[in-house]
């Protein structure tokens, strides 16, 4: 069982408080009916899937309840690092010190 | 029988008889046995049949790594356990032991026939002995292969006991509590960290409690043992748990723990847990596990009397158990030398010392002739004899790598050593890397993924010497690492046992090798021939060997066999070992009851059951109750004689006729609030909502971004801003997650606040032409006429007394209202409007009835109507979107070519031409009955009732364009007979002008 950083209360805490919400930084259009059927199709279902750092987000559902940023290895199971929603995307070569 | 007890030796309390039983006999054993060491004090070998062969086998080791007994055990009712250790089990009070894999008997058993056919049951023989005649398989093969499948007898009655679980954190967790744990924990203990010492058996010590005969500090082993404890028991800082098994070492240093609570105890404490799963998570994790002792592999290495040395010396030295008076040693290690030095000195006659390596200490082979016990150097053994015990082993010389003149020698036991690997499960559950040493001829710990120290003989050293000082470095790295101050102490040993061995594969034979039984994994009965005709039959991975040959994969999870197995498989290959590879180890390091898993979610505490705050009075008027998501929900309201059928006409009849009640309790509720509801409700759901005044309320249709329907309900406007946003009974938990996500990610600029108001509101639903004559005495604050609370309307006012939220609205095509009270009041709110409402009649209806109700207007049911693959339009709910608004969730994925394309499924009534037939729900419909199976479905009958109120019986379905198939007959296959039905794209069977609603 992961331990997960709440960026929000500050605190390591077990996985089992939270809830993954699916890949990070995928912002909804401002306005999804300029988007042509491919557009809106990727933003939909299109995921990067990466073996390495994916950026992800995850819900304190059973504590906070605030949704927030995650970057975590996919190989390792490692989070690298948790930030606030808006937060701009971290750089990995900063987080893993690998320029990818 | 003989007694093989030794008295004033071992461990156990020789003053304190236990009596037991072993498959219906009565036996005696003492306080602090093993079953194991109990039935070897009473010169029982023969413990159980192998799982194959059901050949006869006696115990192999004395710890958790037993292949071969394994039993079931048995306190009381509910308290049968199949597959026991006995190696593990503690003798207590009247344990009732049975054998397990033989019929009739232990001694004379039927399936042991399959060891004489034993050609037809080679690696592999699943996959090529069953193949034909194809109509063998269901009738024959199968259930033949099942009755003799399994090992032991799963229990039949459900478990009596009760289980408990413990979250724990440490800074330093130390899992072994033999000679290196116990350094590495006075070390860490001292430096005042929080210390956890586990071990998996009934007392801490470890490989001291076999050699009592090595001085510590100046100290006999077991009084230092004794004043190490004490140390530790005095430091308040540190913890020690016996019979306890760290059974899985997951992400960040977190250990699970299974701890045995009772199964040793004469009686059970009332309530008290019979395990504990703990779930520990440490700062610093030291690894002190020891090594596991590996047989030699040579032809009838299984036969009941041939063991391990290592446990020999166990059951001698912690048990005052001696295995035999003549036992034979087979050895490829120094360490098996000493188990026959300490037989000879507790009495029996070691006969021989046959070592397969062809240089040997000479420390060893001089004490050896002193014992006069003769030492045989540079051979192999080639078989043994003896049906259900040893009698004699036959030994070679070996010349050139060839077996050569054999001598057969008598013995009552023999004793085999192949070396020790050392025990990397847990740090193989970290992914943690293994390097292989090719000196040992065994894997050693290699990268780290974690905080985690390996001390002592699970890294490959020898002797207590050297595993004391790397204990107590490992326990004093650990504590710095946790942040204290900590100095390492040193140890002085004498009389220590250090020694070497070697790791070799089956031993070399005169006689035929493919006809030898030459045992690599006892347990699944695997021989070292399997092995290679393995890898003669083209498998190259160890994985492939594994499976095909099952080597590895019983519960013992190849504990002793597997090193064996892969030095075979590497030689059959012609590859170095580490090239081949070793297979991968899993949690739990020892098989776990379901218990411990389970912990406190059983029966009651399984789940939890969410009860409304009228639920109390529906129990008394006998409700029968149906779960609906984690509530309990009143199902219908049965009089004596009446089924569910009858009930539910019968509230049916009543609700429209007059007026029913209704717990609607379950609903979902959140409350939408703040200066941005208004968009923030625009933005989520597909209806208009700016122009919804205060004190209305509109069907609201909730899509997911890719405009499927996720959800729906009544959504009540009580202010400029704020909403009374009701969801389905399932859904509320869902939909106020999915609104967060977007207030707080996608418009975090909103000012908007959501609340779950479930749990807040007790609601009660008035249905019926009577609804607002029963409703109205008790309504202050508000006009409820139908002039000025119309169908839709809503306000907050009084009712009996109580604040409430009355909502007009109708899931029945009545004329109804909606209550809602502050929960605490529900109960009593319900029970005013029942004791009013006998004037009118009044009906309690439950779910049941709500569900015919609702589908005689063709009102859905999201979850039941749609499952996630509808649409609006497919669903007929186009006049729920808000055409004008710019965006919603879900919009622009309805224009998606997918969305528009013909072919989708799409929701429809079917009347049966039979208007008697209840269709099933969930039945298939075809648009062909005679065409060949498997018949193209066109969709399935998603609700389907009986109708009073119609006249017949009423259905929806989803069918592949239902919309374009008006008044077309369908066909229903069901497996006597088919039915037939229309379509009618209309769903509203009841009022479709909707007067009565509107009344």
């Amino acid at each position: 069982m992961l331990l997960i950083h709440c960026p929000y209360c500050e605190q390591d805490l077990p996985e089992l408080e939270f809830a993954y919400a699916g890949e990070a930084h995928i912002a909804r259009p401002a306005d999804p009916s300029k988007l042509t059927d491919e557009e809106w199709r990727d933003f939909l279902f299109i995921r990067t899937n990466p073996r390495g750092v994916h950026f992800e987000r995850w819900r304190h559902i059973n504590g906070c309840a605030r949704f927030f940023n995650a970057a975590r290895e996919t190989v390792s199971d490692r989070f690298l690092l948790t930030y606030k929603a808006g937060e701009p995307r971290p750089d990995v070569a900063k987080l893993t010190g690998v320029a990818q | 029988m003989t007694s093989n007890r030794l008295p004033n030796r071992g461990r156990v309390d020789h003053g304190k008889p236990v009596r037991f039983t072993f498959d219906g006999k009565a036996l005696q054993g003492l306080a602090g046995d093993t079953l194991a060491s109990a039935l070897l004090a009473n010169g029982i070998h023969l413990m159980g049949r192998s799982f194959k062969y059901h050949r006869p086998r006696g115990v192999v080791s004395a710890g958790s790594d037993e292949p071969n007994a394994l039993m079931g055990t048995r306190r009381g009712a509910g308290q049968f356990e199949p597959n026991t250790r006995a190696t593990i089990q503690e003798l207590r009070d009247g344990l009732e032991a049975t054998s397990q894999n033989r019929w009739p008997g232990l001694g004379f058993d039927v399936g042991a026939v399959n060891d004489h056919l034993g050609s037809l049951f080679s690696a592999g023989f699943y996959y090529k002995t069953f193949m034909w005649p194809r109509a063998f398989w269901d009738r024959v093969y199968e259930p033949v292969i099942r009755g003799a499948a399994g090992l032991g007898v799963s229990p039949t009655e459900s478990d009596a006991d009760s289980y408990a679980s413990r979250f724990a954190h440490t800074d330093v967790l130390i899992i072994g509590a033999g000679p290196a744990g116990l350094a590495a924990a006075l070390a860490a203990g001292r430096s005042g960290a929080a210390v956890m010492l586990v071990d998996e058996t009934a007392e801490p010590g470890g490989s001291l409690l076999s050699e009592p005969d090595v001085v510590i500090d100046g100290k006999p082993a077991w009084d230092w043992l004794a004043a190490t404890l004490a140390e530790l028991a005095a430091l308040p800082n540190v913890t020690i748990l016996t019979r306890t098994t760290a059974i899985g070492y997951y992400h960040q240093n977190m250990i699970g723990l299974a701890q045995r609570l009772t199964d040793h105890l004469d009686t059970v404490p009332a309530g008290a847990p019979r395990e504990r799963m703990w779930k520990v998570r440490a700062n610093q994790v030291v690894l002190t596990q020891g090594a596991l002792e590996k047989p030699l592999v040579f032809d009838g290495n299984d036969r009941p009397g041939v063991m391990l040395a290592g446990a020999a010396q166990t059951y001698l030295n912690r048990y005052g158990v001696k295995v035999g008076d003549r036992p034979v040693i087979v050895t490829s290690h120094d360490s098996a030398w000493y188990t026959a030095f300490d037989l000879a000195e507790a009495g029996a006659k070691p006969v021989a010392i046959v070592d397969v390596r062809t240089d040997v200490a000479g420390a060893l082979t001089d004490r050896a002739r002193e014992h006069g016990i003769e030492t045989l150097i540079g051979r192999t053994v080639t078989g043994t004899s003896g049906r259900l015990r040893v009698s004699s082993i036959r030994v070679n010389r070996v010349e050139n790598g060839k077996a050569t003149t054999p001598r057969d020698i008598a013995c009552d036991t023999v004793l085999m050593c192949g070396g020790w690997t050392p025990c990397l499960h847990l740090f193989s559950h970290t992914k943690g890397s293994l390097a292989w040493d090719d000196e040992l001829k065994a894997f050693l710990p290699g990268h780290r993924t974690e905080a985690v120290h390996i001390a002592g003989a699970g890294r490959g050293l020898w002797g207590i010497a050297s595993v004391l000082a790397d204990g107590a470095a490992a326990g004093t790295q650990a504590a710095l690492d946790a942040g204290r101050d900590a100095t390492e102490h040193a140890h002085t040993v004498e009389a220590d046992r250090p020694g070497t061995g070697i790791t070799v594969k089956e031993l070399p034979t005169d006689r035929d090798p493919g006809k030898a039984k030459a045992f690599i994994d006892f347990q699944n009965d695997v021989t070292a021939k399997d092995i290679r005709l393995a890898v003669r039959e083209g498998m190259r991975s160890i994985e492939h060997v594994k499976r095909y040959t099952t080597n590895g994969m019983a519960t013992d999870q190849g504990k002793m066999s597997n090193i064996n197995g892969l030095m075979i498989a590497s030689d059959a290959l012609g590859k170095a070992p580490p090239q081949v590879g070793l297979t991968t180890f899993r949690p739990p390091y020892t098989p776990t009851t379901f218990g411990t898993f389970a912990g406190y979610h059983k029966d009651a505490t399984f789940e939890l059951t969410r009860k409304t705050p009228i639920d109390p009075w529906a129990e008394a008027h006998g409700a029968a109750f149906e779960p609906v998501a984690l509530w309990r929900r009143a199902w219908y309201f049965p009089k004596p004689g009446e089924d569910m059928h009858a009930a539910v006409r019968r509230e049916c009849q009543a609700t429209r006729a007059s007026v029913g009640m209704f717990d609607a309790s379950t609903l979902g509720k959140i409350e939408v609030a703040g200066p941005d509801a208004v968009t923030f409700m625009e933005r989520m759901y597909t209806n208009p909502w700016a122009k919804l005044g205060v004190g209305r309320s509109r069907y609201g249709l909730l899509l997911g971004e890719d405009g499927f329907i996720r959800d729906d309900g009544v959504i009540g406007r009580l202010g400029p801003d704020l909403f009374h946003v009701t969801t389905t009974t399932g859904g509320a938990a869902r939909v106020l997650n999915m609104m967060e996500d977007y207030l707080q990610t996608e418009w975090p600029d909103l000012q908007v606040w959501l609340t779950s108001t479930t749990e807040q509101w007790a609601t009660v639903a008035l249905q019926g032409p009577n609804a607002r004559k029963l409703l109205e005495p008790f309504v202050e604050g508000l006009d409820i006429t139908a002039e000025a609370f119309p169908h839709m309307a809503a306000a907050e006012c009084t009712v009996a007394g109580f604040p409430a939220r009355l909502f007009r609205v109708s899931f029945t095509g009545e004329l109804g209202f909606e209550v809602n009270v502050p929960a605490r009041h529900g109960l009593a709110l319900w029970e005013k409007l029942w004791e009013a409402g006998q004037q009118y009649d009044v009906c309690a209806y439950g779910t049941e009835t709500m569900h015919v109700l609702r589908a005689e207007k063709g009102y859905i049911v999201v979850g039941q109507d749609t499952d996630g693959t509808l649409t609006p339009a497919d669903a007929g709910l186009t006049w729920a979107i808000g055409k004008k608004k710019p965006d919603f969730v879900g919009k622009r994925s309805l224009s998606r070519p997918d969305m528009v394309a013909p072919g989708r499924k799409q929701l429809v009534g079917l009347l049966t031409d039979d208007p008697t037939v209840v269709l099933q729900e969930g039945a298939q419909i075809v648009a062909d009955p005679n065409q060949p199976k498997p018949m193209k479905m066109l969709g399935h009958v998603t609700s389907s009732y009986w109708s009073d109120a119609v006249g017949r019986s009423i259905a929806m379905a989803v069918i592949t364009d239902g919309h374009a198939r008006e008044g077309e007959t369908l066909y229903i296959p069901m497996p006597h007979h088919i039915l037939t039905a229309k379509v009618v794209k209309n769903t509203v069977f009841y009022d479709p002008e909707n007067t009565r609603l509107s009344a």
